[in-house]
């Protein structure tokens, strides 16, 4: 019998698995193949929903499902992380002390933020990375009254789209409440320009001037003086705020650092055919790879579909079909009723559009067809 | 001091080159060496105007094959 584990059970492990649950139904029926996942929740956040939980659009019990209930029936799935990777055995030992021995092994525990990292950012900023920091941002937002608002972006860090999204949001917030002449917005970013895209830079940039949003460049945050309330760059910069708003700087999970796989727990990945690097059988899909694209859950979704095709193909005809080419798709919500998007690959950069309800629609549209999209249904 | 440190960020268009060289150089000791390479053109001017404004130590900057190759010492 062929085995394949996965490790990781969010986006990119519940897809892939669902997907070579579907291509190799017959070789599961037949006890040829065995697909085990195990994970570290029973349950399954659909993480995007921090954005909306932080502006009070969405509560944090609509972010979960049961994990069970999202995989197909023949799929083995226990709760119960994996503590060591022994990849000279093929074998994996789970924190309860079961070994799981495997033919391939694939790697998605995903990627965590990490705002201890930078002096003062855990006590004096807000960001919307766990539950709890969502629900604190939207009661922070609750009560301003007024101010200057800074906006400070950590490298490196999970879904690139959200520091302009919060910022775009937060503009729209506050005109609601209709104290938006007393709000000052300071967006700073990491880079020489408005978002890693260029031509989502740009076109952030109109719509910045537009809305009279200031912004400050090649700005790295080094520390935040929560006495003063002054962030500090690496480049030198001091930035007095009223309320700080942080995308947190983000790293691998701890079992990847403590078993040495990857420095900053970022695992080398060959980006077409997400082998490990060195490592033949064993692949790496979404956040945890060290691959130089987004850390969004659109990646994970097309490695894990033509990791799919490569695994079954591995397991029927003994070599892979096709490679990864680097696609990702990000909506990107230009404020509480407009959105854009922006697609791209290895070689084509995006070219986004102007922003319109149509698209903002479809984007509260996939906050619930998400669940339907990692059963593999969609 | 061996080899420098190779951070291949070609055919990254996000984050991008900068963007991951930001993020090694937060990995690295300071007087270790570093090289990114890119196949953005862009990355040419950007890297070498933020690892100035830093502070760090741009060592070599160079084009190849539509490879630019960009090597920086940390120095803090
Ligand atoms: C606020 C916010 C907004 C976002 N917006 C978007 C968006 O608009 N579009 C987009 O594409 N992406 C977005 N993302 C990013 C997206 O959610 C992630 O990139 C995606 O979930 C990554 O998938 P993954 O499978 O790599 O990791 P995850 O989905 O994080 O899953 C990791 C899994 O590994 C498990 N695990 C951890 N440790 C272990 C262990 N030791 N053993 C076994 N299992 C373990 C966890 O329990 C979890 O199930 C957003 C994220 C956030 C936080």
């Amino acid at each position: 019998m062929k085995k394949i584990v996965i490790v990781g059970g969010g986006t990119g492990g519940t897809i892939l698995a669902n997907n070579l649950a579907r291509r190799l139904a017959p070789e599961l029926k037949a006890s040829e193949v065995r697909i085990t996942l195990l994970s570290a929740s029973d349950k399954h956040m659909y993480q995007p929903g921090l954005l909306y939980v932080a502006f009070g659009r969405m509560s944090s019990q609509d972010l979960y499902q049961d994990q069970a209930s999202l995989l197909a029936p023949s799929i083995v799935f226990h709760v119960d992380p994996v503590k060591t990777f022994d990849m000279d055995n093929n074998r994996v030992v789970t924190e309860s002390g079961v070994s799981h021995d495997y033919d391939y092994l694939v790697i998605c525990t995903g990627s965590r933020s990490n705002p201890e990292s930078v002096p003062g950012l855990a006590e004096y900023a807000n960001h919307v990375y766990t539950v709890e920091a969502a629900e604190q941002t939207f009661k922070s937002l609750q009560q301003f009254e007024g101010g200057r608002i800074v906006i400070v972006t950590g490298v490196p860090h999970k879904c690139p789209m959200v520091p302009l999204e919060l910022t775009f949001m937060m503009h729209d917030y506050f005109r609601d409440r209709g104290i938006l002449d007393k709000v000052e917005f300071y967006y700073t970013y990491p880079i020489g320009r408005l978002h890693s895209l260029e031509n989502v830079g740009k076109w952030a940039q109109g719509e910045f001037d537009q809305m009279g949003i200031n912004y400050e460049t090649l700005f790295n945050v080094k520390e935040i003086d929560g006495q003063k309330r002054q962030v500090h760059s690496e480049e030198g910069s001091i930035v007095d705020y009223d309320l700080l708003i942080s995308v947190p700087p983000h790293n691998g999970m701890p079992v990847i650092l403590e078993n040495a796989l990857g420095a900053g727990g970022w695992i080398p990945t060959n980006p077409a055919t997400l082998q490990m690097e060195g490592r033949e059988k064993v692949f790496v899909l979404g956040d945890t790879t060290n691959i130089p694209i987004s850390k969004a859950g659109s990646t994970a979704h097309y490695e894990a579909e033509a990791l799919g095709e490569n695994l079954a193909a591995l397991i029927r005809q003994g070599s892979m079909v096709r490679i990864y080419d680097g696609k990702v798709f990000c909506f990107i919500e230009a404020g509480k009723d407009r959105a854009t998007y922006a697609s791209f690959d290895y070689k084509n950069p995006p070219q986004p559009q102007p922003p319109t309800q149509m698209i903002h629609w479809f984007k509260l549209a996939y906050n619930k067809l998400y669940w339907n999209s990692v059963r593999g249904l969609l | 001091m061996g080899t420098p440190k190779q951070v291949d960020a070609r055919n990254s268009f996000c984050p991008g080159p900068l963007m991951e060289l930001i993020a090694a150089m937060k990995m690295a000791e300071v007087g270790d060496e570093l090289e990114i390479l890119s196949s953005d053109k862009g990355s040419a001017n950007d890297i070498p105007e933020w690892i100035n404004k830093v502070g760090h130590a741009l060592l070599e900057s160079y084009e190849e094959a539509g490879i630019y190759h960009i090597r920086v010492r940390k120095t803090k």
